[in-house]
């Protein structure tokens, strides 16, 4: 029942989020600071994750196959695959429901335990809108582009490794990240990434917009926010890809 | 004016308040008091529709809130200013732009109108000169006066202010509260304060009215407040030192 009674809730908030903003110019001003914030400086550990990603990547690719029937370019082959198809657009989308879902969910309960949603509601102010539908338009325009970004590091983290420790050469691996390149895999990593995102923000906004408390109840909702976000991306990435692969 | 007709509310099992009916009149301070947990704030709350009443009714001007349509109430909530007890400013934005905020979402006019808007209220709750800092650079008094400038920012007909003194000093509280009542008189504003603190009832409050026990329990003016026999009444406004002497003082003895 309880799941049933946060499921309704989420989508009657989904509704308030979406009916008419007041003012679309300062709608279109907070989603520019919210895709800096929420995407740009998120830039920084997704291209770190990424980099090492592709190396370890590379390196398990390279031990588990070491059989002199199979190509070296299958070591890049590998790497692409994996990272565009599964890596990049669902692993890093996990780490940022943590660091963009907790910052979400932390920064809306904050402005529920301090009244400040009372003060907007009381302005007359769509709160749920002009709260929550510049993250969600924020994470869905900027996550593509650091997806996009993950792939080519990882792939180049993957290279680094790979022709650093010697266990490929170059040309192998470059070989390998060109062999049977179908771009279609591109756009489902893509369609994936925006419904991850606007999984991350909404549910984590849900979790701030309903807390009830003080300090700590903001800190149980990051948390919660994150856990849920994790296991809706989880579902959804089962459910997509049956529905874009099969 | 706004008048609350037979207005309870419960959470769950627990009934907060029962039957309630006041009327809050225009151009007055009108002051709802009681104990911590009374109900005040709920009462205040509800009359604002951020909770909805079991039963009874609101009406502002004669409208009751409940039969108006979401395009009504969002009309009606930008003539309401609030202040609240955390002052609830947006700390993301500097004094000016918590102030401009209201102007910025409502108003139709241009960025340098709001700004001298902005400006006026500022000046008018005398703390103009700090528009660039943000709320946690400012004294908790700075912060009730930039809370009270948003307020009337869009010239509201009803103002809310939620335990102003709260964590403020005496003088500061005094300041406040001489603030509040200059602005009901200057803009003619249907003024609800919620309040335990005596000092300000009898400094500014016009219309008194005695949350007890889940129920309007008393309600009338300063000097009928101080002559009063209710038992509770008196249990509460006379709990501290300084208000016993004030009696004595009053009554001669």
């Amino acid at each position: 029942m309880a799941l049933l009674f946060h499921i309704g809730r989420y989508f009657l908030l989904l509704g308030e989020v979406f009916s008419k903003p007041e003012r679309l110019s300062v709608y279109w001003k907070r989603t520019v600071e919210e895709m800096d914030l929420l995407g740009v400086k998120s830039l920084g550990i997704v291209s770190l994750l990424s980099l090492f990603m592709g190396a370890v990547i590379t390196i398990q690719t390279k031990t588990n196959i070491d059989s002199p029937l199979i190509p070296q370019y299958v070591v890049g082959f590998t790497v692409r695959q994996s990272t565009i198809l599964e890596f990049s657009p669902t692993i890093i989308s996990l780490i940022l429901a943590g660091k963009v879902g907790s910052t979400i969910a932390a920064e809306i309960g904050s402005m529920r335990v301090r009244e400040q949603i009372d003060a907007l509601d009381i302005m007359g102010v769509n709160s749920a809108g002009y709260l929550i539908l510049p993250k969600i338009i924020a994470t869905a325009l900027i996550n593509p582009f650091l997806i996009i970004i993950s792939m080519f590091l990882s792939i180049f983290g993957g290279w680094l490794a790979g022709t650093l420790s010697g266990i490929i050469s170059s040309s192998d691996y470059i070989t390998g990240v060109q062999y049977d390149f179908d771009p279609y895999i591109v756009t489902y990593a893509l369609i994936k990434t925006v419904v991850f995102a606007v999984i991350i923000a909404t549910v984590s906004a849900y979790q701030g917009y309903y807390t009830k408390g003080g300090t700590r109840e903001v800190g149980i909702s990051s948390t919660k926010a994150v856990v849920y976000s994790d296991v809706v991306i989880l579902v959804a990435n089962y459910m997509l890809t049956q529905l874009l692969l099969l | 004016m706004i008048e609350v007709k037979h207005l309870s509310k419960r959470f769950g099992t627990v009934e907060v308040l029962q039957d309630i009916n006041a009327q809050f009149h225009k151009g007055k301070v009108n002051q709802i008091i009681g104990k911590s947990g009374s109900g005040k704030s709920v009462l205040a709350k509800c009359i604002i529709g951020l909770y909805a009443p079991e039963k009874g009714e609101v009406f502002y001007d004669g409208t009751s809130f409940a039969t108006m349509d979401k395009d009504q109430r969002k009309q009606l909530r930008q003539e309401i200013g609030m202040l609240f007890q955390s002052n609830a400013l947006f700390d993301s934005l500097t004094v000016m732009q918590n102030v401009m905020f209201p102007l910025q979402m409502f108003a139709t006019m241009s960025e340098s109108e709001m700004r001298e808007r902005a400006q006026f209220c500022l000046k008018r709750v005398k703390i103009d000169g700090q528009g660039k800092k943000f709320p946690a650079e400012i004294s908790g008094g700075m912060q009730k006066r930039v809370g009270i400038a948003r307020a009337i920012a869009m010239k509201p007909k009803y103002l809310f202010v939620d335990e102003p003194n709260s964590g403020l000093d005496p003088q500061t509280s005094i300041v406040i509260d001489e603030l509040i009542k200059e602005i009901t008189e200057e803009f003619d504003t249907t003024t609800v304060v919620i309040t335990h603190d005596m000092n300000s009832v009898i400094g500014i409050a016009d219309e008194i009215f005695f949350i007890h026990n889940k129920k309007l329990w008393w309600q009338g003016s300063r000097d009928e407040l101080m002559a009063s026999d209710n038992q509770e009444l008196q249990e509460f406004i006379f709990a501290g030192s300084l208000m016993r002497q004030v009696r004595k003082a009053m009554r001669g003895q």
